[in-house]
């Protein structure tokens, strides 16, 4: 028998809420938007100045979004990942 | 002569690995799916990291993205933010994709709309769809290898015959493995050649100012207007709805959900969806490639009297690098083709054999005739394809390309919906199919291309003022049809449901969602209640 069976002398719908639910909700899931959004807003990085390194505005904006895509990400992984024992 | 022998020694090295594939990880046996297409469902996150990466990062990307910003300009790095949203966008997806997939053992998307709202006829018609949005995609890795190869002036047609035995004898023997091996080797070549030629070219041809100067002048000249290095009045919009369809579609494509299966456990797929944007990183200094050649006055070979575009990434490094290292960098361009072909074609083959073949022919096949099955099946895929290559006008793969982003989108409602909530009734999903597959593939054909000289099929962006709206500005086809599937789909089951027709049984539960790796699959927990 498996840990999570419930006791035999219980009812089972007496026991299903011993172990809470996993739930994937979570406040810092809302992090993702920005990444989806803001790359999207071509009126933000459509322009040629003021360049960097010889990069027009639209390159770099760009390519500067791809760590604020990655930071968004990491944090909503690092936030939400399971831990050791953790049963969420 | 270099840069074949370079090009050449790298490729069957390479081809070697995949064979011995077989043998890494080694299973207990190969005469499963779980095995054969999935990899065992037991890659960690470096492998997952690769495999994805490889996977969706193919060697027509490589070719195509660059080739498009030395035509179009600016409207081609929409591969940047497309490859950028794809991963947020997806996050929360794909975790319960992995979950319910690996409580119930789904090996396809199809597998999980069978089961989500119980309807076989809904199922084959994603796993058709993905069929057949899959198979141009593979086709179009070998104009990859093509293109590589012209530039080192091998011609005809054998090149391509071996290159393809070859990928079909090892990703038969070895299944998911090989690509996942291969994938290790791609992308160490693929991030050598592109940080040396971001570090080297520029210094050629006067720096990064000078490239794109060059290039704004050079799209000055041009009667297009809407070209140049950026976005017009006209093409913004298009821009944007072009990176999110494309980023909606991706991970709906049926390669891409094979290598998020084959993942041990959520985590593995958290980490990567922080991770793999830096390929998006070298896939923007890949584009701008394009800009390079074109401050680097590459003019693009020519077949059958038409420049052919696609070769100026190849001849821009023939024309900027030594040989051995131009030889190395063609063989990282072939070496990315064989890796998605081989995913490419697993996928494909184990959608026919999982909602067509099992479910329509043999219901009570085994685990073992599913293997055999799928690996006849992936040969035959691609067959298929180097048939699309030899006996048709590339030209059509190009096209059949631009659909299957368009078509694979319209299963947005089915798979991608249908991971967050089943109230969908299935007629109203195959009515919707229906209408955004119709409403699609109508209004790519009306798209004319006049710098091609053709009046169909011309490319994705749709005027709006074809709809009747008083405006210059286009938009992707695939996000204009895919609205139509979704109002359709909506209303069709908002009648049926009113009209109290019986719906399929959704056989998962919410807790199935949540699933991780280590809790009890589906036929187990079955086991543990009759106890």
């Amino acid at each position: 028998m498996s840990p999570q069976d419930p006791p035999p002398e219980q009812p089972p719908k007496v026991a299903a809420p011993v172990r809470p639910r996993r739930s994937d909700h979570h406040p810092v899931n809302w992090l993702l938007v920005i990444p989806v959004v803001v790359p999207l807003l071509t009126l933000l990085f459509n322009h040629d100045g003021p360049r960097l390194g010889g990069f027009p505005a639209f390159y770099w904006m760009q390519f500067a979004f791809i760590p604020l895509g990655v930071l968004c990400t990491a944090i909503v992984y690092q936030v939400t990942k399971r831990r050791k024992g953790d049963d969420r | 002569m270099t840069e074949f022998i370079v090009f050449a020694v790298l490729f069957v090295l390479v081809s070697g690995m995949g064979f011995v594939a077989a043998r890494w990880r080694r299973p207990e046996t190969m005469d499963s799916l779980d095995e054969w297409g999935l990899g065992g469902r037991s890659f960690g996150s470096w492998i997952t990291w690769f495999l994805i990466g490889g996977d969706l990062y193919t060697a027509y990307t490589f070719v195509a993205v660059p080739a498009l910003v030395f035509g179009a300009g600016a409207a081609g790095f929409y591969a940047v933010p497309y490859t950028i949203v794809v991963y947020p966008l997806v996050f929360l997806v794909l975790i319960r994709l992995w979950s319910v997939s690996h409580r119930h053992g789904f090996v396809t998307p199809a597998d999980f709309v069978r089961a989500r709202f119980g309807s076989p006829g809904l199922a084959a018609i994603i796993a058709v769809t993905g069929i057949v949005a899959t198979m141009p995609y593979i086709a179009l890795q070998l104009v990859g290898i093509e293109s590589v190869l012209k530039a080192m002036g091998v011609t005809g047609h054998w090149p391509i015959l071996i290159a393809f035995g070859i990928l079909a004898a090892y990703t038969y023997q070895s299944g998911l493995r090989a690509p996942a091996l291969i994938a290790f080797v791609k992308d160490a070549l693929i991030y050598i050649v592109i940080i040396a030629a971001v570090l080297y070219i520029p210094s050629k041809v006067g720096g990064w100012g000078n490239i794109f100067d060059t290039a704004q002048a050079k799209f000055a000249k041009t009667p297009a207007p809407s070209d140049g290095v950026l976005l017009d009045g006209t093409n913004q919009l298009n821009y944007a709805m072009l990176a999110l369809g494309s980023a909606l579609a991706l991970f709906l494509y049926p390669h891409s959900i094979t290598g998020v299966l084959a993942s041990k456990n959520r985590d593995v797929i958290k980490r990567n969806m922080a991770a793999l944007p830096a390929y998006s990183f070298v896939l923007g200094l890949i584009a701008l490639l394009g800009y390079m050649a074109i401050a680097a006055g590459v003019t693009p070979l020519t077949s059958n009297g038409k420049p052919d575009t696609n070769t100026v990434v190849p001849v821009l490094f023939d024309k900027m690098f030594p040989d051995w290292f131009a030889g190395v960098a063609f063989a990282a361009v072939g070496i990315g083709a064989l890796v998605p072909a081989a995913i490419m074609s697993i996928a494909a083959a184990n959608l026919f054999t999982r909602n067509i073949y099992k479910e329509f022919f043999r219901k009570d096949a085994t685990d073992k005739e599913e293997a055999v099955v799928s690996k006849l099946v992936s040969l035959v895929v691609k067959v298929g394809a180097v048939v699309c290559i030899l006996a048709l006008d590339p030209q059509f793969s190009i096209d059949l390309q631009l659909i299957g982003g368009v078509i694979i989108l319209q299963t947005l409602p089915s798979v991608g919906l249908g991971l967050v909530t089943n109230w969908f009734h299935r007629g109203g999903l195959i009515v919707g199919w229906l209408a955004g597959m119709s409403a699609g593939l109508w209004m790519l054909w009306e798209i004319p291309n006049l710098a091609k000289g053709k009046k169909h099929f011309g490319g994705s962006a749709y005027k709006l003022s074809d709809l009747g709206l008083d405006t210059k500005m286009t938009v992707y086809v695939g996000i204009l049809a895919l609205l139509v599937n979704l109002v359709v789909a909506v209303a069709v089951s908002l009648i049926l449901k009113a009209s109290g027709l019986k719906d399929g049984e959704d056989v998962t539960t919410p807790d199935d969602y949540t699933a991780d790796e280590g809790d009890p699959k589906v036929h187990e927990l079955k086991v543990a209640s009759s106890t």
